[in-house]
């Protein structure tokens, strides 16, 4: 289990291994040996969603359901706070003798700012909890990685996992049947 | 397993994506018109004369700002004027884009996959344009954000019971998350033109764009859970903007105006004007371009069917107001039926009918409705038909109401129709960057369509 120094290649410390696959259905059964085979440090590409493939390589934790819920209650919340501290407390106009706190009439702008923050939550949630922007990736120092934004698919074992051994684990990649594999530099 | 394979019923319809394609195919295609394809001279040609328009938007809108409201055709009563029916025109128009992307992707409508990229596009640009007119109707535009509460020297705050404070909320709010909705959905394909562009810079800008996307399958499932409760969050977003600006109209008391019946019959409405719109960009588009393999006849005959059934609403919304003008006693809502029929304006009531009433009747058939030709010409004429709308709803309502002395009649000026038709020049400008500049068809959610995107559990796997 232990890397031995020639195990790194001259150009630096490794980042993982990457193979690369064909069709969603090949990475997907590769996703699902492989995260089956005790690899947990593990992530896979492809140029579109591929239902079920989160749920092959271990990812179960989806928060951005709760972001959004939360910046939902915080604008609902928020906008009628403000109007009734702008209608009763700081600013308060008698329109044809309602009542101050005239609630209906603020049910509009309340939804508008329900619906406006947790939309902007849910695209700012899903970026950040997705580590986005970020410009510089090692996988993008593979050159067969530019096709992941087209047709080819492609999964990627990190060094950091602790059953990852450069030799061993490449010859479990092969045995998936990848079209190569590459080493991604760090 | 039985050899001879029956085409199942729904299957016998025209395909969403033309056969043969593959993920490349849709991906070179689509990635090409922005990337590969040269400047044509019909595209310069169109570009330069839709920038003329919009620079005599400039100027019109500069006139103004020297000379103030004035130069324009309102008067008292009629104070309104071509500003807030252009604004209800446009903010229509734009409702058919989120509307596309939002409502049609919970109901699972996989054909929206080809348009629901350019009709948002449309979407932002159209309330772009809407969004002027308010602005320059107040007068002194350089103080439009004392519309937004916020602490002030005046120690003022707007008055959350005024159906002009709401349309602000619902305006604004409509644009952001239009744009991000627009925005986001793109990121994946921006990625793919960042992969496949060659010039370095052009790299480095849709790099930028593309925010690092790299198609992680964590990155994916979260991205497609933000996208669908964004579009479930759109959903009564997009239907809540045009029941607020009829707000705008039911709150008040002039006849012809104070009706329940509003909110919903502008919304069809807003949604019939907007795809109207899509088809008129989406008919010469889908040519140009070449790409009827992605926008078929299935696309442009759902969306005729959309236009149908929505002017029908419409239609009742007429019927009804009519109805009430007899049936409500009221002398000032008769007045008003019999002031649209007979009155100074009876006219573009006729037309009004005829455009959005009778003539899209022959979308029952078919054959107008998979004839680009026949369809495009539909599509013009309610667009023209849905501004009319506007025009009798504001314009005609406004010139008599309650006592005769306060009656009086709208004629527009140059500078009204310079604003109006320097709009319609700034839209169509945006469209035209629009179309060269990104992705008009959404790469990675057609790459979605394809029967070899889905990957299913392997049961051996697991053993």
């Amino acid at each position: 289990m232990t890397t031995t120094p020639h195990d790194f290649s001259s150009n630096g410390p490794i980042y993982g291994l990457m193979a690369e696959f064909d069709s969603a259905q090949q990475l997907m059964d590769a996703a699902h040996k492989t995260h089956q085979a005790g690899y947990k440090k593990i992530d896979a590409y492809s140029p579109f969603p591929v239902e079920g493939l989160a749920e092959a390589i271990g990812f179960h934790k989806n928060r951005v359901p709760l972001v959004v819920l939360l910046g939902g209650l915080t604008g609902g919340l928020s906008a009628l706070a403000l109007q009734y501290w702008v209608a009763v407390i700081t600013y308060p106009t008698n329109v044809g003798g309602r009542p101050y706190f005239s609630w209906p009439s603020f049910v509009i702008v309340t939804f508008e700012l329900t619906i406006l923050f947790a939309g902007l939550s849910a695209v700012i949630g899903m970026l950040a909890l997705n580590g986005l922007p970020l410009p510089y990736h090692p996988v993008f120092n593979v050159p067969e990685f530019a096709r992941a934004s087209e047709d080819k698919f492609f999964l990627v074992v990190f060094s950091s996992d602790p059953q990852y051994d450069p030799s061993g684990t490449r010859s479990f990649l092969s045995g998936l049947a990848p079209r190569m594999i590459a080493e991604v530099p760090s | 397993m039985a050899t001879n394979t029956q085409i199942p019923v729904e299957d016998r319809r025209v395909p969403v994506i033309a056969p043969g394609h593959t993920f490349s195919t849709i991906t070179d295609k689509i990635s090409n018109i922005v990337l590969k394809r040269p400047l044509s001279l019909g595209w310069i040609v169109g570009f330069l004369l839709m920038f003329s328009l919009l620079n005599m938007l400039m100027v019109a809108l500069g006139y103004l700002f020297i000379k103030g409201t004035g130069i324009w055709g309102i008067t008292i009563p009629i104070g309104w004027g071509f500003a807030i029916v252009n604004f209800v025109w446009w903010i229509g128009i734009g409702h058919a884009g989120t509307l596309i992307s939002a409502i049609l992707a919970l109901l699972r409508q996989t054909w929206r996959n080809s348009i629901n990229r350019f009709a948002e596009a449309m979407t932002l640009f159209a309330v772009a344009c809407a969004g002027i007119f308010p602005l320059v109707h107040t007068g002194r535009p350089w103080l439009a954000y004392w519309l937004f509460p916020y602490p002030n020297t005046m120690r003022y705050w707007p008055n959350f019971r005024s159906p002009l404070v709401w349309d602000v909320f619902a305006v604004s709010t409509y644009l952001t998350i239009s744009l991000v909705f627009w925005f986001m959905g793109m990121i994946p394909d921006l990625a793919t033109l960042r992969d496949r562009a060659e010039n370095p810079w052009i790299q480095r800008i849709y790099g930028l764009l593309a925010m690092g996307w790299r198609g992680s399958a964590r990155h994916w499932h979260r991205y497609e859970t933000a996208y669908l409760l964004l579009a479930g969050l759109a959903t009564p977003l997009v239907l809540s903007v045009h029941t607020v600006v009829s707000f705008d109209f039911a709150v008040g008391i002039v006849p012809g105006w104070h009706t329940t019946i509003f909110p919903p019959y502008f919304v069809a409405g807003a949604i019939y004007s907007g795809f109207a719109m899509v088809l008129c960009l989406a008919i010469p588009i889908r040519v140009i371009y070449r790409l009827q393999d992605f926008i078929t006849e299935r696309h442009l005959e759902n969306a005729a069917k959309v236009m149908l059934a929505t002017g029908l609403i419409v239609a009742y919304g007429y019927a009804m107001e009519a109805f009430m003008g007899w049936y409500s006693g009221n002398k000032y809502d008769s007045f008003l039926l019999w002031n649209r029929l007979h009155g100074p304006y009876r006219a573009s009531y006729a037309a009004l009918l005829a455009c959005n009433i009778f003539i899209p009747q022959v979308l029952w058939l078919k054959k107008f409705r998979v004839s680009t030709v026949w369809l495009w010409l539909i599509s013009f004429v309610v667009l023209v038909g849905m501004w009319l709308e506007r025009f009798i709803i504001v314009i005609v309502s406004l010139t008599r109401d309650f006592v005769n002395s306060s009656w009086g009649m709208y004629y527009p000026t140059k500078w009204d129709w310079m604003t109006f038709f320097g709009t319609i020049g700034m839209f169509l400008t945006f469209m035209w960057l629009f179309v060269r500049l990104l992705p008009m068809i959404s790469i990675s959610e057609l790459r979605t369509l394809l029967p070899e995107a889905r990957a299913h559990e392997n049961v051996e796997v697991q053993k």
